[in-house]
């Protein structure tokens, strides 16, 4: 390859992602017979996986993958050899031990089950016509497989009043809920807030917030996911469809940057439900409520639906030609009045890869402007974050110290809070630096609190080689006692900061980046061998930076002047001189006039941008401001054209998240009205402007970036949609066919695990 | 600002201080707030979750999970009649059918004026005076209908206050040493001075 | 005929102020925590492994080969179980309200015999009297030094609380127990893994025992191990304390001596139970707590022994003995103690939290006239998805032995009175015209 991108210093390979069966027997595998047949099974593996690995589905209830067994429902109970011979026990919760007999469908095992599913019923109401679990329902599922003939239940059913409504997207249907406690052990053990418990006693209990406090949790959905009846409902889904009309496509979630995989479940032509997928390296099933919910926004009724245009009378609607014309015309005039910021193109966090991609390549090349932002002044450096040695969520959750530079994890990154929360009870140290305690603050090893705008003094006191001292107000044996941290976790031999991950991101807008990054800067330098997160928030944030919608960088990480000649070769034209300004640069330009034309990717500065002044300045000044969204924002409101695009679930492409894992968008509904895809927009503009951006369908633009972006070498279409695709490709792949074949294929979906998902494996 | 009082909640900090986990002392802080109001009110469990490190929540949920522990308003008196087997055997049903008529509610209510509340238990380890009852877990037995009523009446006169405190009040002996210095946690600081018979609930 | 075997646990609880400190050490109170310290921890375990004392909170498991089981680590804890609540069982009570200080000093001599340096003495809520004697006690043994650091000048140090339950049948087992001096909902621990001998509280390794176990020891501390397993019989040694109860003349507490007596002599004894009520004829009896499965008239003979009776197909349990006559309707009884258990069912694992209720209404039903007869064997099935072959000792289906006790009072009532089941049926309503 022609150039080296600046991120390719540290490649080497990651941690397996875990799911799927191991090939051949282990050393160290313990032997049982299951049924007869002997299997080797993993060291204290629990009974019924070690059975699911060999092919021997037992029934279950309690259990799910991702938990602690509690060993209550007693539906798993198989016989099993003991020393005082064979006895019932629960397969979710006993361990394999050598030479140990289960029976798992014997006449006694089989009447164990049955009574348990008889007893199961006993109490359960038969409203399953009018249940939203119906269809999907694992109780019904399993009263089919491995319940009794007829029921022999004539008494009178337990009565509760109907849904009660225990936070405000959870309902909560008492008479239906079988006490397998997979909400309350998620709230307690996973979420880490036991805002729902257990309450009262015997056929009394019931699931129970406290009485003065709703459950409103950002993790909420999870526990109507995992409820195996259709005891939790939500608001969002409650008799929306059933379950044989829906249609489903396995997507990713781009509400935030972990990129969490999900099912995207529609009927009638609207999404209905987002339902998280078990991807072992990123979510692992769960998801937070904004992801969960967010696709209510896709199908609300404020959608642009049509190109806008600024008359005397204010915005009016007019036919996509017309729109295009005046862009056209302003771009023009704006070339012809020349200066290096003559167009300004603001945004792009929200956009796929391949939208990214096409904007990028149209500011480079027809704009000829390279005054491209795709972050709002609330982000740090593109060059920074792309040069640093990346982490996976993996190296994070498995790291030995994990130090935490950003805002309030849970709340901008909520699924990897879990996996750090994980983690943490799993034995990694948490150093939590901020100046204000975050939700990670409990289960930190160390909290430093900081004064605000010195985090940077706070790394130099970390790594420094001085002899102890007080920094940015954090004692020095707290000090003391993290670099203790960072040395054990190199051990001898290996490079400084080996074992170390850094959750880098902004720990608050009201400063600007540079504290943060020369924090980073000096944690690189004196720890060669730590590795870096970013935790840069907006949903494709890092696949925008990494399509080069970033000041002074282009497609496949890498610089502009690194990648001038590769790039103009590639594109067959030369390339802006020098790096154009950020966003703050931009807006500045706008204001002061110089600044043309400013188009805004999906962005509304006025909202988001921190100096809002500022932004009110710059939008006024501007003489054309174009704005591509799907809904209506106080930018756009402003803007002399609107131009309708096509969102989440409305359109193919794929998406890059923190660990620069890049994962396939699946469309599931069509666009309102005439929204094309951004990328389609930035085609024509090219088109009206005389120009080509040689790519004219879907397949020539995402070959194109597998051509052209040096990180994105071998992530082809073919590669994402594969088996190997399944849980996304982190670029850049070290070697494109080592990387891709080996990474091991998903867990099949439990329908157990994540009632609700009929297998993916063929979707999409 | 705290729900138990100034004197409840120094109490309750020499409890936690009693366990090797502070969590342990949920239990007795219930009763110790049901000492002060007779039930457990909301206010009372959030400051029990406060003192032992768990959500209200999970002191509601684990409070609910106990018979004596009263999530709801009670009477003033609770009146537990033992209907299991040996004192089933001697009447216990029918004296609980009088008990409900000379009170005038039925089991699981309270009376109007929050005086009475109705409660049909399970054996209270007083089969040798079945049928037995309990008053504020305070035992009576054998009791028929005319044993019953007198021992209303005196419980109205105030005759029994002393015997029988208010509901809530549990055990008025209050531990007056603290833990061993070695194991002593913060706040375990000892003696605890009882208040002979001061309504000190456990 | 009774032995005239002296009383052990029950010396003092006739004095007028039996539970004060004064009368207890009057009455040679703490010699028996005084004479363990002047020997070594080992020797006190000896005594009682030779004295064979056996459980009495209902497994009746021998207390030594328990505190052999105690698995070493750095911290260990003694819990004594005193939440008493099983139907029909009251010597505890009596124990901790009438001679509190015993329980307090059998609890001290087996920390120290263990080495323990942590004891909790788990009292039944309920018990307000017996809580506030208890607390008194301990306060007292603390102003004594028998409690605290280097008690007696031993070197030895160890501290107790009393702790109180808050009223659940459930936690009276063991694990549940344990989980709820954590503070938590008292659901029982699965086990294996989870025996407290191993896994107890907070996770270190904790013995549990009954209260009444626990008042043994002062005596045989004094007295030695053999005087105790001279009485008695084989593995039954000593006396224990009986619970009497239900249609006797003279319901009450005896305190025993293993064995040697029968169950005739409770019930009958002129200076025991004193025989039926009313001279009416005895028509079952349940042999030690309504876990149990009941024993008929050919029965009584008996002896009150843990293996003889286990044999027959029952147990003694926590030593209650609950009498039935020709007036008590069998289909009532059992209906009333399965009510008890879908009322304590701690409800985490479904067959006894689900199973418990369906039994106690089709009970409910039969009793009251709306039975079918194919509701027999439906009762015994339900049954047998609760304890596979309905025997005792039960095998389980349930996490814990509340759930496998269960079907006990329905099947015995089922296999003994199967007719009078059939006769509710009949007749529509209860032969023996029974109220609610
Ligand atoms: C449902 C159930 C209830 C129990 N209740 C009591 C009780 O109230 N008191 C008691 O000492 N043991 C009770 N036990 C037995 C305890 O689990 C444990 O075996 C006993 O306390 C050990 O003490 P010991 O060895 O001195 O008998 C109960 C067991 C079960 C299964
Ligand atoms: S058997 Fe009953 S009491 Fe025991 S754990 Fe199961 S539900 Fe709880
Ligand atoms: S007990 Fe094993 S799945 Fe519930």
């Amino acid at each position: 390859m022609p150039v080296r991108g600046v991120a390719m210093t540290d490649v080497t390979s990651r941690p397996g992602s875990g799911g799927g069966g191991g090939g051949g027997e282990a050393p160290d595998a313990v032997h049982v017979t299951i049924d007869g047949r002997a299997v080797a099974a993993r060291p204290r593996e629990l009974l019924i996986e070690a059975a699911e690995r060999a092919g021997v589905y037992i029934p279950r209830f309690c259990y799910h993958p991702r938990m602690e067994p509690v060993g209550m429902c007693r539906m798993c109970l198989v016989e099993v050899s003991g020393p005082r011979g064979f006895s019932l026990q629960p397969a979710c919760y006993l361990r394999v031990s050598e030479g140990q007999e289960i029976v798992t469908a014997s006449a006694k095992a089989r009447k164990a089950q049955e009574g348990v599913l008889e007893f199961l019923l006993v109490n359960h109401p038969l409203d399953c016509p009018v249940c939203d679990k119906g269809g999907e329902c694992p109780l019904q599922d399993q009263a089919l497989s491995h319940g009794p003939g007829e029921s022999r239940f004539v008494e009178e059913k337990r009565h509760w009043a109907k849904p009660i409504e225990i936070g405000p997207l959870v309902y909560l249907d008492r008479e239906r809920c079988i006490q397998c406690a997979r909400c309350t052990r998620f709230a307690d053990e996973i979420a880490g807030e036991a805002l729902i418990d257990f309450a009262f006693r015997g056929a009394s209990i019931e699931v129970a917030p406290f009485p003065t406090r709703p459950f409103s949790s950002v993790f909420s959905g999870n526990t109507i996911q995992i409820c195996p009846v259709g005891a939790l409902t939500a608001p969002a889904y409650r008799f929306k469809s059933r379950p044989w009309d829906l249609e489903q496509v396995e997507t990713t979630c781009t509400t935030c940057s972990v990129g969490c995989r999900v099912v995207a479940q529609s009927s009638a032509g609207s999404l209905v439900r987002y339902l998280g997928v078990d991807v072992d390296p990123v979510n692992q099933s769960w998801l937070c409520d904004r992801g969960r919910y967010g696709f209510e926004a896709v199908g609300s009724p404020d959608r642009l639906t049509e190109p806008l245009v600024r008359r005397q009378s204010g915005l009016e609607s007019a036919r996509w030609h017309d729109a295009i014309g005046e862009v056209a015309a302003g771009v023009r005039q704006a070339l012809a009045a020349g200066g290096a910021v003559a167009i300004g193109v603001v945004g792009g966090a929200r956009l796929a890869n391949e939208d990214a991609y096409a904007w990028s390549k149209l500011a480079r090349t027809v704009l000829r402007t390279d005054a491209v932002d795709a972050q709002l002044g609330d982000g740090l450096p593109a060059p920074l974050v792309l040069g640093l040695p990346r982490a996976t969520i993996d190296d994070a959750a498995s790291a030995k110290v994990v130090i935490v530079i950003s805002g309030d994890v849970r709340e901008e990154l909520p699924v990897l809070y879990l996996r750090l929360r994980a983690a943490a009870k799993a034995g990694t140290a948490l150093v939590e630096c901020s100046p204000v305690p975050t939700a990670l603050a409990e289960l930190a090893a160390a909290r430093l609190t900081y004064r605000p705008g010195e985090v940077a003094e706070l790394a130099e006191a970390l790594v420094g080689g001085d002899g102890a001292r007080e920094a940015a107000g954090v004692p020095a044996a707290e000090i003391m006692a993290v670099r203790a941290l960072i040395a054990a976790a190199a051990g001898d031999g290996a490079p400084a900061g080996s074992g170390v991950v850094v959750v880098l991101g902004r720990p608050s807008l009201s400063e600007s980046d540079a504290p943060a990054s020369r924090a980073a800067s000096v944690l690189h330098a004196a720890l060669p061998g730590a590795r870096f997160l970013p935790a840069l928030r907006r949903g494709n944030v890092l696949g925008a930076l990494d399509m080069g919608l970033a000041p002074g960088m282009l497609p496949g990480r890498v610089t502009l002047e690194d990648a001038r000649s590769w790039f103009s070769e590639a594109w067959g034209t030369d390339l802006p001189e020098s790096a154009g300004p950020d966003t703050a640069g931009i807006l500045a330009a706008a204001a002061s006039g110089e600044c043309k034309m400013l188009v805004l990717l999906g962005a509304d500065p006025l909202a988001d941008f921190p100096d809002a002044e500022l932004a009110r300045a710059a939008l006024a000044g501007v003489p054309l401001l174009v704005s591509l969204g799907t809904h209506p924002d106080a930018s756009s409101r402003v803007a002399h054209v609107v131009l309708p695009v096509a969102g989440d679930a409305e359109r193919a492409g794929s998406t890059t998240n923190i660990e620069g894992r890049v994962s396939r968008l699946a469309p599931k509904v069509v666009a309102p009205g005439v929204a094309w895809p951004a990328w389609t927009v930035a085609v024509e503009l090219a088109r009206r402007l005389g120009a080509d951006l040689g790519f004219d369908n879907l397949e020539a633009l995402s070959a194109e970036v597998e051509r052209v972006a040096p990180a994105y070498r071998g992530l082809s279409a073919d590669a994402l949609t594969g088996p190997a695709g399944r849980d996304g490709i982190v670029a850049p792949v070290d070697s494109v066919a080592v990387s891709i074949g080996t990474r091991a294929a998903r867990r099949p979906i439990d329908p157990m695990a994540t009632p609700g998902i009929a297998s993916v494996e063929e979707q999409g | 600002m705290a729900h138990l009082s100034e004197e409840n909640l120094a109490r309750a900090r020499r409890l936690v201080a009693v366990y090797p986990e502070r969590r342990s002392a949920l239990i007795p802080l219930c009763h110790l707030a049901q000492g002060q109001d007779g039930w457990l009110t909301p206010e009372a469990m959030e400051d029990i979750a406060g003192l032992t490190g768990v959500t209200p929540a999970e002191v509601h949920g684990t409070a609910s999970f106990y018979d004596m522990l009263h999530t709801e308003p009670v009477g003033r008196h609770v009146v537990a009649v033992c209907t299991n087997i040996a004192c089933m055997l001697d009447g216990a049903y029918e004296l609980l059918e009088h008990v409900e008529e000379r009170l005038g509610v039925g089991v699981g209510q309270t009376s109007a004026d929050g005086e009475w509340t109705v409660e049909e238990a399970e054996c209270l380890a007083g089969c040798d005076a079945a049928p037995c009852v309990q008053v504020n877990h305070r035992f009576f037995g054998p009791l028929d209908a005319d044993g019953f009523d007198r021992l209303v009446e005196d419980l109205a006169s105030g005759a029994l206050s002393s015997d029988v405190p208010r509901h809530g009040v549990l055990c008025r002996v209050e531990r007056t040493v603290g833990l061993l210095a070695h194991q002593a946690g913060p706040g375990a600081a000892g003696p605890g001075a009882a208040a002979p018979g001061a309504e000190a609930s456990q | 005929m009774i032995t005239g075997a002296a009383p052990i646990v029950t010396r003092r609880v006739g004095l007028e102020d039996s539970f004060t400190l004064e009368r207890y050490l009057e009455t040679g109170g703490y010699d028996g925590l005084r004479a363990a310290l002047a020997t070594s921890p080992e020797a006190v375990r000896e005594q009682v492994d030779k004295a064979s004392l056996l459980g009495r909170g209902g497994a009746g498991f021998p207390a030594g080969r328990k505190w052999s089981m105690l698995r070493a680590a750095e911290t260990t804890y003694l819990v004594v179980n005193g939440d008493e609540s099983e139907p029909a069982t009251f010597k505890d009570h009596l124990l901790v309200e009438r001679d509190p200080h015993q329980v307090v000093e059998g609890t001290i001599i087996a920390a120290y015999a263990l080495q323990v340096r942590q004891a909790f003495i788990f009292c039944r809520g309920e018990f307000a009297l017996g809580l506030e004697r208890l607390q008194q006690a301990c306060n007292d043994a603390y102003e004594i030094g028998a409690l605290g650091d280097s008690i007696f000048g031993s070197g030895f140090s160890v501290d107790l609380v009393v702790h109180p339950g808050a009223g659940a049948y459930i936690c009276g087992e063991e694990t549940a127990l344990l989980e709820s001096l954590e503070g938590k909902r008292g659901f029982p621990r699965i086990k294996p893994p989870y025996f407290p001998a191993a896994i107890g509280l907070y996770g270190a390794p904790t013995v549990v025992n009954n209260i009444e176990t626990v008042s043994n020891l002062p005596w045989i501390v004094e007295h030695g191990g053999e005087a105790f397993s001279a009485l008695g019989h084989g593995t039954s040694t000593g006396t224990r304390l009986f619970a009497l109860s239900g249609r006797v003349a003279r319901p009450g507490w005896y305190e025993l001596e293993m064995s040697k007596t029968t169950f005739r002599d409770v019930i009958f004894d002129p200076s025991l139970g004193g025989g039926i009520r009313g001279g009416a004829e005895l028509k079952a009896f349940i042999p030690g707590g309504v876990s149990a499965p009941w024993f008929g008239p050919d029965h009584l003979d008996l002896g009150l022994d843990q293996d003889a009776v286990g044999a027959a197909g029952s147990m003694l349990g926590s030593g209650s003995i609950v009498v039935m006559d020709e007036s008590t309707c069998a289909v009532r009884a059992a209906w009333r103690i399965t009510r008890f258990f879908s009322r304590e069912s701690c409800g985490q694992c479904t067959p006894c939290r689900e199973g418990s209720g369906w039994l106690e209404k089709i009970m409910a039903r039969i009793e009251g006239g709306q039975g079918r007869e194919a509701d027999l064997d439906l009762l015994m099935d339900a049954c047998d998805n609760i304890a596979p072959g309905v025997s005792w000792p039960p095998q389980q289906t349930t996490i814990c032995v509340l759930g496998s006790s269960i079907p006990s009072s329905i099947a015995s009532a089922i296999r003994m009175f199967r007719d009078e089941f059939l006769l509710h049926v009949k007749d529509g309503a209860c032969p023996f015209g029974a109220s609610r």
